[in-house]
């Protein structure tokens, strides 16, 4: 048994009042790949910044090949020998491929004026190996997206690291690249390096792994063979949330009509990355709809594009009418309020303020109204009124970015993952607060999230967002035997 | 092709003193000073993606420096280094605990060190000459045309230089740093390091040509070398020729000065001019001239 090349221990993470990464231990062996997996929010992703330096841990420790390096800066980490693939890159774009690739070939000197010439057969031959050996004298601005990539494949390559870090190796990539990338993985075994995958699922990196470690609200929560992880009981509860009730309601054939929101062949580029696919979904007066997908699916680009905050193909209606053209602030005027992923909050104002603002364009008799029904909603609210936006708790503003969204008295209210980084407690007040909502108004609400847990229990009716593309709809009972499969 | 176009315009250049009026060779004398501020300033805008709102803090330390030795007697040529020496460690002093600041605090701090710089001019007038201007006894040479080619040499130099070392292995880490430095500490660079190097060389160009400027104009004063407005405007220039190019700057400065000139006549407006062209460029052009002219030839 050779001893392990990265031993990290007792790793911890504080935001403020938010314990991102929580007593967080591990170690790879030379010649080991690692999947570190968790839903959004687990604080996966911080752990692998805190290995590289990129944030200070609080406690902890991680050790290189013996020596502890948790304390050192980013560039003395990566000189010692660890390496991160980046998910999202701003390349040197008035540089060819074959320069950004030499980048990562250069030592860290003021006073070298010229590369030397070794580098530049070392650097073809890196991107010969990615397959990149045809574009290496192009921009990479003329790339598409898998070729950029594999660019950062190449840096990471180019620096020969012991420990390979890779964020979310197959994000927007499609089937047959996502073959030549595990191969290219693989390699890294096979040169005895020790490689870290980070992604949301262990389905995506099951194929590739050695081992998987499942986290959870910055907790490790399962560790082992990833078939042995996808059978764990605490790992389906967090994914698919055990037994769940449904209280789906059957209003959407009576009103068949006209639906109030009605998507067809929605697609949506960013850049070369396709967001989303032809996708078609219709929310009907009065209903609860969830779009159930793993973070990357592309419910949040879904929601701006109803929006109007991004460009995209194909037709949104609202009413009947189209909102194509339309500005983003006519759209919210128009009675869609969208409450986003990241919240949004004017932190250094006042609940009261931030909700005032919430209810700028209803009149101040209703503006009044509003507030005290919405407080009544969410008592913390009133209890915080006079407190700073940005001192409330994780939950307390999602309760208010929520509140903020519905002062605006919309007819349809969009919830971008309101779960996200939310302990347990916080959800089933959250929960309470939505069920109350369906039950007492005539509102509309579509919901994105990846918790299962807690996008089920109101839904009326469930799509699935996969890859870009709806693979699945259907009543909210039905979804654990004929989508929950696939969803681990 | 570029070279030789590049050597027909500087020979071009080099003969104006032949044909030309004093006058037109004295505004081309301060523009190419100016094309020196513009393409130091460039270096740190465009590789280490920092914004120097106060190049005018480094100019006016080398221009004071050289300034002050001189009224005591100092040769000028050891004027001039003291002065570009005084740049450098005055600019290190500034930007060594500034660059730890993060977001649009590096700028306000470079902004407020020119503010300081001036006061402290104004306060110790007894030395400086305040706001009056410091009279300089020497200068750099009496005949205009001598005073022209100097600060043409000076100029081309000053830009082989800085071109080449943003075209070098030391340059590409240092456009890593300023685009992604997250990225580029995760490849092992130093970022802190390199942007202090970027700073030191921006100081040292900056300091040599406004020591060299006050001994063309034979006066130091606040409003020449160390006033915000000045720094605005090679800011413009700099921003006007073309971000991440170093020529381009250098092509701007003059630009601006040119045209400020030819404008004069229109009294009160030249500013307004001169200031909406330079307004519609960087709206409708922002790579700047040589920057749009360098992505039509990539497209090409």
């Amino acid at each position: 048994m050779t001893p392990p090349l990265l031993e990290v221990s007792g790793l911890t993470k504080r935001f403020g009042g938010l314990v991102a990464v929580k007593n967080l231990g591990f170690s790879i062996a030379a010649g080991e790949i690692l999947g570190l997996i968790g839903p959004n929010g687990s604080g996966k992703s911080t752990a692998m910044k805190l290995i590289m330096g990129i944030e200070r841990a609080n406690i902890g420790s991680v050790r290189l090949a013996g020596r502890e390096i948790v304390s050192w800066p980013t560039h003395r980490i990566a000189r010692a020998g660890i390496g991160l693939v980046f998910q999202h890159s701003r390349p040197l774009h008035r540089q060819t491929v074959l320069e950004n690739i030499k980048l990562a070939l250069l030592p860290d000197s003021l006073f070298q004026l010229a590369a030397e010439r070794s580098v530049d057969a070392k650097a073809r031959a890196i991107g010969e190996r990615v397959g990149l050996g045809a574009v290496l004298d192009r921009h990479p601005t003329t790339l598409p997206f898998a070729d950029l990539r594999r660019m950062e494949l190449a840096k990471a390559i180019a620096r020969d690291p012991e420990v390979v870090l890779v964020d979310e190796p197959f994000a927007g990539l499609t089937l047959a690249e996502v073959e030549s990338f595990s191969a290219l993985i693989r390699s890294f075994r096979e040169e005895g390096k020790a490689v870290l995958l980070v992604d949301h699922n262990v389905k995506g990196v099951a194929a590739l792994v050695d081992r998987v470690l499942a986290m959870y609200l910055g907790e490790r929560i399962a560790e082992g063979q990833a078939d042995a992880v996808m059978r764990d009981e605490t790992v389906r509860r967090v994914y698919l949330g055990g037994a769940i009730e449904t209280h789906a309601r059957a209003i959407a054939p009576e009103k068949s009509g006209v639906p109030l929101l009605k998507v067809t062949d929605l697609s949506v580029f960013y850049g070369k990355a396709q967001a989303l696919e032809r996708v078609a979904l219709e929310v009907h007066e009065r209903e609860f709809v969830s779009v159930v997908g793993l973070n990357g699916a592309g419910k949040t680009t879904l929601f701006n594009a109803i929006s109007g905050l991004v460009p995209y193909a194909g037709a949104i209606e609202w009413r009947g009418g189209a909102l194509a053209g339309k500005t983003p602030a006519a759209i919210a005027r128009g009675g869609i309020a969208q409450c986003p992923e990241t919240r949004e909050l004017f932190g250094d104002m006042s609940v009261q303020e931030n909700l005032d603002l919430g209810g700028q364009h209803q009149p101040p008799a209703e503006r009044a109204a509003r507030l005290i029904w919405l407080y009544d909603l969410f008592p913390i609210l009133k209890s915080r009124s006079k407190q700073l936006a940005r001192t409330l708790s994780g939950g307390e503003q999602q309760m208010l970015a929520i509140a903020r969204a519905l002062m605006m008295n919309p007819s349809l209210l969009i919830l971008d993952e309101p779960t996200l980084g939310l302990a347990p407690v916080i959800l089933e007040q959250l929960s309470k607060a939505l069920e109350r909502l369906r039950e007492t108004t005539s509102i509309t609400v579509l919901l994105g999230e990846q918790n299962v847990t807690f996008a089920l229990p109101h839904a009326d009716r469930v799509y699935v967002l996969e890859h870009a593309r709806i693979i699945w709809q259907g009543p909210p009972d039905r979804f654990a035997a004929e989508a929950g499969a696939g969803y681990l | 092709m570029r070279i030789v176009t590049a050597l027909i315009i500087l020979l071009a250049l080099a003969s104006l003193p032949f044909w030309v009026s004093a006058y037109i060779l004295a505004v081309l004398t301060v523009a190419y000073y100016f094309g020196v501020f513009a393409m130091a300033w460039d270096l740190l805008f465009g590789f280490a993606g920092e914004v120097n709102f106060g190049p005018t803090f480094l100019i006016g330390l080398g221009a004071y420096s050289a300034g002050l030795l001189d009224n005591h007697g100092v040769p000028v040529w050891l004027c001039v280094i003291a002065g570009a020496l005084a740049a450098v460690i005055g600019g290190f002093v500034l930007a060594l605990p500034a660059l730890r600041l993060r977001g649009p605090y590096f700028g306000l701090i470079t902004l407020v060190a020119v503010l300081v710089l001036q006061q402290v001019i104004v306060i110790f007038a007894g030395v400086t000459g305040g706001e009056i201007g410091l009279t300089i006894n020497d200068v750099l040479s009496v005949d205009s045309g001598h005073n022209y080619w100097l600060a043409l040499a000076f100029l081309v130099i000053s830009g082989l230089i800085l071109y080449s070392f943003s075209r070098s292995a030391a340059g590409l880490i240092l456009q890593a740093c300023g685009q992604d430095a997250i990225e580029a500490q995760a490849l092992g660079f130093n970022v802190a390091k390199h942007k202090l190097a970027a700073f030191a060389v921006s100081a040292l160009f900056s300091g040599l040509a406004g020591a060299m400027l006050v001994f063309y104009l034979g006066t130091a004063s606040v409003d020449t070398v160390v006033d915000i407005s000045v720094g605005v405007q090679i800011i413009i220039a700099a921003v006007l020729g073309g971000r991440r190019t170093i020529v381009g700057a250098a092509i701007g400065a003059v630009f601006l000065i040119v045209a400020g000139e030819i404008l004069r006549p229109l009294g009160q407006l030249n500013t307004f001019v001169v200031s909406a062209i330079a307004l519609v460029v960087i709206l409708f052009f922002p790579d700047g001239l040589v920057g749009y002219l360098l992505r039509r030839g990539e497209r090409a």
